[in-house]
């Protein structure tokens, strides 16, 4: 049998998901027997591969760059896996939701900065005016909440879904968790 | 009890049980180790049932009765755990989560909260409805205590505990609908309010709107038990 292609993604959230997926320690060597990752900010790969079967996303959708990326990861992806709270439910980022993008980028590049106070404009994309869970974008196969989702849940639950086998998420976890 | 009309004989999840008249579904059902979910109704404090989360089917009706306020009677069966009434809980669960900001991961409540525990319990993995992100105030002008909006449910056992039992009726509800929330005296600031600082409502407070500024972090039980202890006391003086 090939080996599952799969790829984590890093979006608005503070990698503390793929922290928690690393402590999966040892097991992740069992977990590299059915799995090849093909993309991730642990490996080298720029572009985000055509086909992927597994796609594990963390993070909220906060920016233009974000939504552009998690349509594209939805187009290439078997099996989308919303990782975390921030890509869940907002969680921290969408705190700034009440408040708008405005008055943070004021307070942050402006208001606190003590050289050249400007708001930046280039290289750096656009945000939305509200951050928003991935589903509210793209359909989500499997949800994963936590912050973060412990090493246990990553390793029951991707277990099941290289497996195939049954998979129920509230017993292993919940929002905040 | 030997009077025939006191005793009333129903059936609860296929159980057969017998129940005193007067009492209500809620009441009978966790008498015999069955369980309803409930958020809005605590053991000690008038029900209002104004959470609809233990609403229940009876057999002949279409339509769904709150447990904590419909009261038994002869030959009636219950059913508390059926497919229709998940689908309810889970919604009405989905709503409480989309209406204000309830940040799981930074409240103070996190790992104490009724509704983040009634939404594993539900099997909630997300929420379909779009969060509305409401920008709501915070008023830490009490020196023990602090309202934050965001997380309030409007579940009313602030209110409820600080009339009737506290006897001060400093909480009440002021607006309606999306407009609705809990404010202290004629909504002014908690601290200088006529609260009695007793912290009944903190206790009964089932998510983190209402928290004690000494404790910090999660690690912020609370012990709502108190109330029916209480209530015992003062009846048998």
């Amino acid at each position: 049998m090939s080996k599952l292609k799969l790829a984590t993604v890093w979006l608005d959230g503070c990698s503390g998901c793929h922290m928690s997926f690393l402590d999966m320690d040892e097991r992740l060597i069992e977990l590299a027997e059915f799995v090849d990752v093909v993309y991730s900010p642990l490996v080298d790969t720029k572009e985000f591969p055509d086909e992927v079967d597994i796609a594990l996303v963390e993070g909220a959708v906060a920016s233009v760059d974000d939504e552009k990326k998690i349509r594209k990861i939805r187009a290439h992806s078997k099996m989308l896996v919303a990782m975390g709270d921030c890509a869940v439910t907002g969680n921290v980022p969408s705190m700034r939701n009440p408040i708008g993008p405005e008055a943070i980028l004021d307070r942050a590049f402006i208001e606190n900065a003590t050289a050249q106070p400007q708001i930046p404009c280039v290289v750096v994309p656009k945000l939305l005016n509200v951050v928003r869970p991935i589903h509210e974008f793209v359909k989500v196969d499997v949800f994963l909440p936590g912050c973060p989702p412990s090493a246990e849940t990553f390793h029951t639950a991707l277990t099941a879904l290289v497996n195939g086998g049954p998979l129920d998420i509230a017993a292993l976890t919940r929002f905040g968790a | 009890m030997s009077n025939g009309d006191d005793v009333k004989t129903l059936i609860i999840d296929d159980q057969e049980v017998s129940a005193r008249r007067g009492q209500t579904i809620l009441e009978v059902a966790r008498e015999n180790g069955i369980n309803i979910p409930t958020l809005c109704h605590l053991e000690g404090l008038s029900s209002v049932g104004a959470c609809r989360l233990c609403l229940v089917e009876i057999k002949g009706s279409n339509k769904l009765l709150p447990a904590c306020i419909a009261t038994v009677f002869e030959s009636m069966e219950v059913s508390t755990d059926t497919e229709r009434l998940r689908k309810h809980r889970r919604t009405i669960l989905e709503l409480l989560f989309a209406e204000r900001n309830h940040i799981c991961s930074v409240c103070v409540s996190n790992g104490h909260c009724e509704l983040q525990t009634l939404a594993q319990e539900q099997g909630l993995t997300h929420i379909r409805l779009p969060y509305r992100n409401p920008n709501l105030p915070v008023d830490a002008s009490h020196e023990r205590f602090t309202v934050d909006h965001n997380r309030c449910i409007l579940c009313t056992r602030c209110v409820r505990v600080c009339a009737e039992i506290e006897g001060a009726h400093v909480w009440d509800v002021m607006g309606r609908g999306i407009n609705c929330m809990v404010i202290t005296d004629l909504h002014e600031e908690w601290g200088s309010s006529t609260c009695t600082r007793c912290g009944k409502c903190v206790q009964v407070c089932p998510t983190g709107a209402l928290f004690d500024k000494g404790k910090i972090g999660s690690e912020h039980p609370k012990y709502p038990d108190f109330l029916p202890y209480l209530n015992l006391m003062r009846e048998a003086r």
